[in-house]
């Protein structure tokens, strides 16, 4: 039996299939150079990749839970859904598992600066966390409504000692904030390292941060088949840029039989425009943020605003790989309203005592669109990317309360 | 021989440097662009570099992100840019004109398409910023075949392999970005550029201009005295912002004050 798929991607230059590559200025081509030498070098250094798995473990506390959402999914009456607890992790989201990764890259490369940008300010508060732990000064470029929106996380951030730095061009949301985070480095090239937050941007940022995502999908098919003997039906994550769905797909990109689901944000419905999902709705190729993948654009080639109630989907791109994977027919990808996501993010909160973060609610809220449609003895897993203690004040105001 | 390359020969051939304004085009407003340029060649500018806005300008500083921003307002589009050369060569056929913007643009419009509509309009040079060359050999291929010449970027932290590889794409000039940082940065180092610069020249047969953070007569007569070519854009940008009134003798003004500068630099 050869049923499984071969996959290997991308190419040496960052490309996967048509998407990717490397699109930045001059400026930025020997550090990114450097970075992807180093990179190389540091995952086949057995002490470091010792580092990371012990600073996953014992910093982070790793590996994080598979639950049975098992009230849940009887009230869906179909398909039992399982939650992989990204949430449980320290700092409360996946994206630390990264920022932990690129720091002590950061430090193996003798950079005493870090940057990031940040969308909901998962990522920043996961980038200031690790700062702190290993001594770096830290700068988070954050757009200035995502900073009215995600107040609480913008105070953890200046907690942990970073500075925080609002942006008011553009949008004035994540994409704003990674042009920011752009411009700092390349004037500050080399002090600083930026420590980018989804698997998106040039290469081999997309590579590198799958690479240390993947833990969550590798633990996850040993969980899977220690809890129910074998494998999910289907794979379900949130996708932005696109970090915690790359984390859990990739590796089960050849396993055959399991079908991956994207999730993007349909904010106010893809009909209305006020979106956040190319994928979905079948954006033009564009080049973006250093790289080359499916972007909401207009007819001009401008890149447009964007809509979602959370601020970590609120961008118009996505990761390469992403892209590459739908153009494959190796995952799918669908969207879920603004609307939807509130639904489901207050039904785990009341039926399974999880408080899920608005972007995982995304995932949660497709998890439960399918499951009625599907057999009792049928698995749905979810990745639960993060907690939504951060989106309490949205919420809040969403329900016309005053905290 | 490209209008570029006859323009950068005949200066070279007197001795003197090639005077690069650059301003955004459609700002503050569509209908001004070919009065400035204009405006530009008026004051002395030996080929000019007309900015294409785009939503997201990552390489520019706060005073070319604006520009971009004011432009956009209007909806100025990478074919209305187009359609301003065109209007601008009705009345100059000399003047070089080079576009400098970002690759989304282009991409949405297709390197053929546009290359052919670029020809139409009299668009001499491209310079797609986040097109290193190795995304860019097929559109170099592109138009290099219309008779474009492809404008490449070159840095401080740029190594030699990296110049060897611009020299096999590129042709025009190129541009010497002389600072790590964003357009409009204020700290030009002339003997570093000048030391890079003998660098580059042992690898490129090309011209090289010279642009970020030249912003006075005196900045851009040092320059001069090392460079084939000066670029001075977001200088021109903040003029521009100033205010309409007086603005296109105001811009000429000030390049004749920096175009006798650089006379002053003959080498």
């Amino acid at each position: 039996m050869n049923d499984k798929l071969r996959y290997n991607q991308p190419d040496a230059r960052g490309h996967f299939g048509q998407h990717g590559g490397i699109y930045v200025a001059e400026t930025l081509m020997s550090a990114l150079d450097e970075l992807r030498v180093e990179y190389e070098k540091a995952i086949n250094d057995p002490a470091f990749m010792a580092e990371y798995r012990y600073e996953l473990a014992h910093y982070v506390g790793r590996p994080s839970p598979v639950y049975h959402a098992k009230r849940w999914s009887e009230l869906l009456g179909g398909a039992q859904i399982y939650l992989k607890r990204e949430d449980l992790n320290h700092t409360g989201a996946h994206k630390v598992n990264n920022t932990i990764g690129q720091a002590l890259l950061a430090r193996r490369m003798g950079k005493k600066r870090v940057i990031a940008e940040t969308g909901a300010g998962q990522h920043g508060v996961a980038s200031a966390t690790v700062a702190a732990r290993y001594g770096l000064e830290c700068v988070v470029y954050m757009g200035a409504e995502d900073v009215a929106r995600q107040s609480p996380n913008v105070y953890r951030m200046k907690l942990l000692g970073a500075t925080v730095v609002p942006v008011t061009s553009g949008s004035k949301t994540l994409k704003d904030a990674m042009n920011e985070a752009m411009r700092d480095w390349v004037t500050n090239v080399d002090s600083t390292y930026y420590i980018i937050g989804t698997c998106a941007g040039p290469h081999p940022y997309p590579t590198l941060v799958r690479d240390f995502q993947c833990v969550i999908g590798e633990e996850a098919k040993v969980q899977m088949q220690d809890m129910i003997g074998r494998q999910p039906d289907a794979v379900i994550a949130c996708v932005g840029g696109g970090s915690n769905a790359i984390g859990i797909f990739h590796p089960y990109v050849e396993v055959p039989g399991v079908r991956l689901i994207g999730v993007e944000a349909g904010g106010h419905g893809v009909e209305t425009g006020q979106h956040a999902a190319p994928l979905t709705t079948n954006a033009k190729i564009g080049v973006l943020h250093g790289q080359r993948s499916y972007l909401m654009q207009d007819a001009n080639g401008q890149i447009v605003e964007t809509h979602s109630v959370s601020a970590g989907l609120d961008y118009p791109g996505v990761g390469p790989e992403h892209s590459h994977l739908k153009d494959i027919g190796r995952a799918e990808y669908v969207a879920i309203n603004d609307d939807e996501a509130l639904k489901a993010f207050h039904d785990l909160c009341r039926y399974e005592g999880i408080i899920p973060a608005l972007e995982s609610s995304h995932a949660l809220a497709h998890a439960a669109k399918i499951a009625p449609t599907m057999s009792k003895d049928q698995v749905l897993l979810v990745n639960l990317s993060g907690r939504g203690d951060k989106d309490i004040p949205t919420i809040a105001k969403l329900d016309g309360i005053q905290l | 021989m490209s209008r570029i390359q006859k323009t950068l020969a005949a200066l070279k051939a007197d001795s003197r440097q090639a005077l690069i304004p650059f301003i955004t085009a459609g700002d503050p407003r569509p209908g001004i662009t070919v009065e400035l340029m204009h405006a530009l060649v008026k004051g002395g500018s030996d080929v000019i570099e007309l900015g294409v806005p785009f939503s997201d300008p990552m390489a520019d500083g706060p005073v070319i992100q604006r520009a971009s921003e004011r432009a956009l307002a209007h909806d100025v589009s990478l074919r209305d840019v187009l359609g301003m050369v065109a209007e601008f060569r009705k009345t100059d056929a000399e003047t070089p004109v080079v576009l400098m913007g970002y690759a989304n643009p282009v991409e949405a419009m297709g390197y053929e398409t546009f290359a052919q509509a670029a020809v139409a309009a009299g668009v001499d040079g491209v310079l797609t910023v986040d097109l290193p060359p190795e995304e860019a050999e097929d559109c170099a291929a592109t138009f290099k075949r219309h008779g474009i010449d492809p404008i490449f970027l070159l840095a401080p932290t740029t190594p030699v392999s990296r110049i060897q590889a611009v020299e096999r794409l590129a042709s025009g000039y190129v541009y010497y970005v002389s600072l790590k940082g964003v357009t409009g940065a204020a700290t030009l180092d002339v003997a570093s550029v000048a030391a890079k610069l003998a660098e580059l020249q042992s690898y490129l047969s090309v011209p090289v201009g010279v642009g970020f953070g030249i912003r006075d007569p005196e900045s851009a007569r040092a320059v001069a005295a090392v460079a084939d070519a000066v670029v001075i854009g977001s200088r021109l940008v903040q003029e521009v912002e100033a205010g309409e009134a007086g603005l296109a003798a105001r811009l000429t003004e000030f390049l004749a004050s920096v175009r006798a500068a650089m006379d002053t630099a003959r080498r």
